[in-house]
């Protein structure tokens, strides 16, 4: 019933951790059996470690929040020896987020990383606003972003799926470039920038000034862009931006996405994700729904259906 | 740590601002060290979004027997002002016992501490002074906070032993600052709470004697996973380089981490 297929991914069910929102699993694995999770996305690895951006790095919003971690990670050797060895012991697919300055370092931390058998993909983190070099350039212009998939492509062992900005007057577009690219599936979406200014200081809450939108305010931004970019790929989305329900889930699935990462609503509740797994077979049920494959851009795919009948 | 909708049994104004709240659950015996803290869910039982983030707040005292944790918070916030108007009867989402407090287990040669608080930092310092005395350690509490509307506890730390209040305008106790009494002080060991300028003023002050910190931080998780609330260590060799105030703190060794 909730079994996805996807490239390089046999997921038991669509939910998995946002990366950034879990580290490398240890802490929210001393919470619970991580086995339960279709999937988890860690943290973005670098070439080289990275402390990551000054504090305060994370600032609440309405229904939402900033974050300006900035990347912080201890590079992707001690990631493949340390944190990948632990999670070699679960029976759950990982996902691995790789991120850079420049596009050598992409390549490079992508082969390393693809070449190890507890990664089962790659989630190309081209849409960081948080890093001042690279990042947000790579996920902007889709000429740029294209050429990086390209190469990342032809370096991997492992499929690979790219992690889009929403902070672009065209998603299609990236969408389309990066499919073309080669790209095995696409991540939607990573935080809207965004700002907070303490009215105490007048100064911007976050060292970084600007951060990372996340969280249920951004939830109708993301699904209107899966809306739109699923009707133009082949390629399956991995759907992300404020879900912190089994309903929010199927919403996501409605509206185009063929799996899901659940990031924020970790904080909130740290069982999130397991619950949500809970939850979805009883959602789909009432929907009379048996296999949630089914409900992939069923939104839009309805409409299409309606018009065709329509012309006859 | 657990996660359990705790029974408020208690919730009362101590000061300008100042609440003291009372927990029970079964929470309360996994609390293992004075200064752990609680990551609170303050949007009760609206069931609403917002706000979304949880709110850390230290742990004052645990009642073993009662099964009771007690807080004490400054209200003015977005989940501190929601926090405050949370009823006895009523039950809180708490994620806890976290992080790393003080530690009082490896304190046999210490006869004499000081503690000093600022504000809203000084409630971890009660649940530790309480926990130094019942070790035979005497406790000489020197707590710091702006005016004489501000100050709580006063009592209950008196009835653990000799108690300084300081205010910086003067209103209650001596005028100043918890440093400008520390001098000449005998204490073998000192433990601090309060604002970073306090904690900077009162490390430059004790540095020859051990002395034990509590950092603040916004959060994230505040388990150990998001890297929001991140300190440089000290020490450029550190083979990690920082250390998470959520989980690796917040009490560290004066010195471990920097302070800025």
């Amino acid at each position: 019933m909730l079994a996805v297929h996807l490239p390089g991914l046999d997921l038991k069910n669509p939910v998995m951790p946002a990366s950034g929102c879990f580290a490398f699993g240890a802490e929210y694995g001393n919470l619970y059996d991580l086995n339960k999770l279709g999937a988890i996305i860690i943290k973005a690895a670098t070439l080289e470690p990275r402390f990551g951006n000054p504090t305060p790095r994370v600032a609440e919003t309405p229904c939402g929040m900033l974050n300006a971690i900035g990347l912080q990670n201890p590079g992707v050797d001690k990631i493949i020896s340390n944190e990948l060895t632990r999670l070699a012991g679960y029976d759950v697919p990982i996902i691995a987020n790789i991120a850079g300055s420049e596009m050598s370092d992409y390549v490079e931390t992508a082969e390393k990383m693809s070449l190890n058998p507890v990664v089962k993909a790659l989630e190309l983190n081209i849409s960081c606003p948080n890093v001042r070099h690279g990042g947000i350039t790579f996920g902007t212009v889709p000429e740029i972003a294209a050429e990086l998939t390209e190469r990342v492509k032809a370096v991997s062992k492992k499929p690979v799926y790219v992690k889009l900005s929403p902070n672009v007057t065209d998603i299609t577009a990236m969408a389309q470039a990066v499919e073309e690219a080669g790209a095995d599936g696409l991540s939607m979406i990573n935080t809207l920038l965004g700002m907070r200014i303490d009215i105490k200081t007048q100064k911007p809450i976050l060292a970084n000034k600007t951060g990372g939108l996340s969280g249920p305010a951004i939830k109708p931004v993301a699904i209107r862009m899966i809306y739109e970019v699923s009707q133009k790929v082949r390629i399956p989305i991995i759907g992300m931006g404020g879900i912190q329900s089994a309903d929010d889930v199927i919403e996501y699935f409605l509206a185009g996405a063929s799996a899901v990462a659940v990031g924020t609503a970790n904080f909130a509740d740290p069982f999130v994700c397991p619950k949500i797994i809970d939850d979805l077979p009883e959602k789909l049920k009432a929907m009379h729904v048996t296999d949630i494959n089914e409900l992939v851009g069923r939104s839009w795919k309805a409409c299409a259906k309606k018009n065709e009948s329509s012309l006859r | 740590m657990i996660q359990e909708d705790m029974l408020i049994t208690g919730q009362r104004s101590l000061a300008d601002q100042i609440f003291e709240l009372k927990l029970r659950g079964k929470l309360a015996a996994n609390v293992s060290e004075p200064g752990q803290f609680v990551h609170i869910r303050v949007n009760g039982q609206s069931g609403s979004v917002a706000p979304i983030l949880r709110r850390p707040i230290s742990i004052c005292s645990r009642d073993r027997a009662k099964e009771e944790i007690t807080l004490i918070f400054r209200s003015g916030g977005l989940g501190t002002d929601l926090l405050k108007e949370a009823e006895p009867g009523e039950r809180l989402d708490v994620l806890g016992p976290l992080g790393h407090g003080f530690p009082v287990r490896d304190i046999h040669d210490m006869k004499k501490a000081v503690v000093i608080g600022g504000g809203v930092g000084v409630p971890p310092l009660y649940g530790l002074s309480a926990e130094l005395v019942k070790k035979g350690v005497s406790v000489l509490s020197i707590l710091g906070f702006r005016s004489a509307k501000d100050v709580f506890y006063k009592k209950e730390f008196e009835e653990l032993g000799e108690t300084v209040i300081m205010t910086e305008d003067g209103t209650s106790g001596i005028r100043g600052r918890v440093t400008d009494v520390l001098d000449g002080m005998d204490f073998d060991v000192a433990y601090a709470c309060g604002p970073l300028p306090m904690l900077k003023a009162v490390q430059r002050k004790v540095s020859d004697r051990p002395l034990y910190i509590s950092m603040e931080q916004r959060m994230g998780c505040g388990i150990g996973a998001c890297l929001a609330c991140v300190v440089h260590t000290t020490d450029q060799n550190d083979s990690k380089g920082y250390r998470r105030v959520c989980s690796d703190g917040p009490v560290f060794r004066a010195g471990e981490v920097e302070l800025c």
